[in-house]
């Protein structure tokens, strides 16, 4: 595959960005032959998306040069890199559903006479694209939003192979594809390889990787940490390169005395999300649930306390024999499960209200008196959880929306503590705060822990989980692809078992 | 450094607790100032404009109006709005005549079946908003032609003339309607700022998916505003049909308009989440003194509509330059 390509189109040289608290890319070298499928592996924020983005237009770098095709390349937005030959397919579909498939092909350049489309052409059109991307037995103008999320993805793919290009980006395309979409999907590739287009695939599925790519490159943290041809790497050595093996393993915290189980979840079921998941956390316990982006943590946490109805399973608290009914969130709350959303602002949070009024909120019982609002209790009982959780704020009667991401979260944790549930759940709640905020709840976690609650703790980030849990979960497509004690853990098997499914699925 | 810390937050939590009479007036002083302003210039323009009888006209006219923007308040607080008030209103009023003029009822049981038709009217609304999921526009929209329809199928679209059977409840003169609405402000505003009910409804207009997750139905909170606003509009029927002494199934008509336009020049916001009764009575006031006091100037009905629209725009935009103000020193 590799004879002949050795025309180099794209470069960039020493590429850096960062977003508001985050360096997505340090530094980063990458370049891309003609006819090459260039591979993109990390973890979940490792900056393989946020590279394409730059390449394809749609972010700005801070530093750094890229050049196309010999000449110096600095689009100015996607359609720039568009004009250039340089195109990109998104994780995220992008299509309008209530337009047809067609018109979602051709959406930039519906063919007109005087403005009026040409229905009759475009269908054609769309057929002969269709036809390439195995979705031949679709009808052109049946709207998209009647396709199921495997035919939506090819139809965003087709409408990339639709433009002429040279260099074409693939973000993530297989994440909801079904086997034989896959198969076609990698026919066209090869297809386009054959005309010598250079094919950025970025992906999570190491043995696909292994399978379609000519080079991979590996980034960590921002940072590259090497790029060579496919044919010298083995999936292990990818997954190592991927985690990293000098790091040296941090314990925040003493596990303590593990009591009872507090709440045993049995076969749970949602949609393609969240497949026969069954596990235990016991009191006193703080247990990490891993995966990948798209795993289905966050579905399954939603599912436990109601906020989405499951399929089917059973949830048991504190060791009862009778399943808990928990059909709304407002029964979980009442079984004493607490679930705090990885979205504070959007879901955890009444941002315009005063600190005092976002604390109180669950407990409004506990401050009134036959209706009326007793706000004298309220402010005393609003500041004594301030203070507890060291919420930095001028006083309680600030809004919400006015603290640090950090401090939010400690409002939203406030506002939890009040209504004192056994169980809590935690959806990513370091998301975003800065490291002294991320400490403090951290110990936060671990004071629960030692109260004898059972803490759920889903996390992105493994060196932090590793940190503070006493046991991982590890969930991937869905399923429980591993639970891994303190003691039996390392990087590279609960990488191993977060990649496990997808790989499963590929097969 | 902790010391300081709490310092800080000893002496904002005294600034804060000391006084609350001058922030409750700072409140409402950019609405009473304007209706000042209004009161001047057409005390000066018009000759015989501060007279007795012309404020108690004003006074007698704003009653049902104020009663239902009471209402109006809490369902755009939670991000609602009620289009059948004025229909609602009609058929409450309706019920009333008829119960006396037809079945001959005494009044305190006509006037149980008028406040009966309204909450009914705001059960239906409130159940298929919370159990469909559909927007408030769509299901008061409904209720807007539905309301009016029962209205004339009651009276048969005549006008049930009762006298002063029912005329006793407006007294002569006496300001009676006038008093009743102001109290209901009052406790509007309380229910609204002092009670669990009225912390939930803001809540749910804020945020409604964050109240759910924290483990509160907002459905029943939806429903009780939507039959709080019923009931207020059954009220304002009573009144109108009272001040009246007739029962009129074309009664009303606009009346949802002009409430939501008082609501709103009173800084209710129509996203939901922030708003207060008692500025929502200034609006009602400073809509009625424009008016009368345009038309005791000579000015035609058609330019009072235009110089009354104009206001409701001007006013919003300055209600969001006013909020925009006070959130620019957030990071």
């Amino acid at each position: 595959m590799e004879a002949g390509s050795t025309e180099t189109i794209l470069t960039a040289r020493g590429i850096s960005k960062s977003f508001p608290g985050v360096q997505a890319l340090s530094g980063v070298d990458f370049d891309l032959r003609a006819g090459e499928v260039h591979a993109l592996v990390g973890e979940n924020g490792a900056g393989k998306s946020t590279l394409a983005c730059i390449i394809a237009g749609v972010a700005k770098q801070d530093t750094g040069q890229m050049e196309l095709g010999g000449q110096p390349y600095s689009p100015a937005s996607r359609a720039d890199a568009e004009a250039r030959g340089v195109r990109m397919v998104m994780q995220e579909l992008h299509l309008i559903a209530n337009l047809t498939v067609a018109e979602n092909i051709f959406i930039e350049k519906l063919p007109n006479r005087f403005g009026i489309v040409d229905y009759g052409k475009l269908n054609g059109a769309a057929i002969q694209i269709m036809e390439q991307v195995g979705l031949a037995d679709i009808d052109p103008a049946t709207a998209v939003s009647s396709l199921g999320i495997g035919q939506q993805q090819m139809v965003e793919i087709a409408a990339g192979l639709s433009r002429q290009c040279r260099i074409l980006a693939l973000d993530e395309p297989t994440a909801s594809l079904t086997d034989k979409e896959i198969e076609l999907l990698f026919y066209q590739i090869k297809r386009l390889k054959a005309d010598r287009v250079g094919i950025i695939y970025i992906s999570h599925r190491i043995e696909e990787v292994m399978h379609i790519a000519d080079r991979v490159t590996v980034l960590r943290d921002g940072r590259l940490i090497s790029a060579r041809p496919t044919h010298r790497l083995t999936s292990n050595g990818i997954i190592n390169m991927m985690v990293g093996r000098d790091l040296e393993q941090v314990q925040l915290r003493h596990a303590g005395e593990v009591g009872p189980v507090a709440l045993s979840v049995q076969g749970l079921n949602l949609g393609d999300k969240v497949r026969d998941v069954s596990f235990e956390v016991h009191r006193g316990e703080i247990l990490g649930v891993a995966g990948l982006m798209g795993s289905g943590r966050t579905e399954t946490m939603r599912a436990i306390f109601g906020a989405d109805r499951a399929d089917s399973g059973s949830v048991y608290l504190s060791g009862d024999t009778q399943a808990a009914q928990i059909t709304s969130p407002r029964d979980a709350v009442r079984s004493g499960i607490a679930f705090l959303t990885e979205d504070r602002k959007g879901q955890g949070l009444l941002l315009p209200m005063a600190i005092r009024k976002n604390i109180s909120l669950m407990r409004l019982d506990d401050v009134s008196r036959f209706g009326w609002m007793d706000e004298s209790r309220e402010r005393s009982v609003a500041d004594r959880q301030a203070e507890a959780l060291s919420i930095r704020c001028s006083s309680t009667e600030q809004s919400a929306a006015e603290l640090s991401g950090g401090n939010q979260q400690k409002v939203v944790i406030a506002k939890w503590l009040y209504r004192d549930c056994d169980v809590l759940i935690f959806d990513e709640p370091t998301k975003g705060i800065d490291v002294g905020a991320k400490f403090e709840i951290y110990n936060q976690l671990g004071k629960l822990a030692e109260k004898g609650k059972a803490i759920i703790f889903v996390s992105s980030d493994l060196k932090e989980l590793m940190a503070v849990c006493d046991r991982i979960m590890v969930m991937s497509a869905g399923t429980v692809a591993g639970i891994f004690d303190r003691d039996r853990w390392s990087r590279q098997k609960i990488m191993a078992a977060a990649l496990s499914g997808s790989v499963a699925d590929s097969v | 450094m902790a010391t300081t810390e709490n310092e800080r937050r000893a002496t904002s939590i005294e600034r804060r607790r000391l006084p609350s009479m001058p922030a409750f007036v700072a409140d409402y002083l950019g609405m009473a100032l304007a209706l000042a302003v209004l009161l001047v210039i057409f005390g000066l323009a018009a000759g015989n404009f501060f007279t007795l009888t012309n404020f108690r006209t004003i006074a007698n006219q704003v009653s049902d109006t104020t009663i239902v923007a009471v209402g109006m308040t809490f369902v755009l607080i939670i991000a609602g709005i009620d289009l059948s008030v004025g229909s609602v209103m009609a058929l409450a009023g309706a019920v009333l005549g008829t119960c006396m003029v037809r079945f001959g009822l005494p009044l305190p049981i006509a006037i149980a079946a008028c406040l009966a038709a309204g909450i009914v009217c705001g059960l239906a609304n409130g159940l298929v908003v919370t159990r469909w999921r559909l927007p408030p526009f769509i299901v008061t929209l409904g209720m807007l032609e539905i309301a009016r329809g029962a209205a004339h199928l009651v009276t048969d679209s005549q006008t049930k003339y009762i006298g002063s059977a029912v005329g006793v409840i407006a007294g002569r003169g006496l300001l009676i309607p006038f008093i009743v609405a102001v109290i209901i402000v009052i406790l509007g505003q309380l229910v609204l700022s002092r009670t669990v009910f009225g912390r939930y409804i803001v809540a749910v207009g804020t945020n409604e998916e964050a109240v759910r997750l924290s483990g509160i139905d907002p459905r029943p909170i939806k429903l009780g505003v939507f039959v709080l606003c019923g009931f207020l509009t059954a009220i304002a029927a009573v009144i109108s049909t009272a001040r009246m002494e007739a029962a009129d199934p074309n009664a009303g008509a606009g009346l949802e308009l002009r409430a939501i336009a008082a609501v709103v020049i009173g800084g209710t916001s129509l996203m939901g989440g922030r708003g207060s009764v008692v500025s929502s009575f200034f609006g009602v006031l400073i809509i009625a003194v424009l008016e009368a006091g345009l038309s005791q100037m000579g000015v035609g009905e058609p330019t009072k509509r235009v110089i009354t629209g104009c206001v409701i725009i001007a006013a919003v935009i300055l209600d969001q330059y006013r909020h925009r103000i006070r959130k620019t020193p957030k990071p």
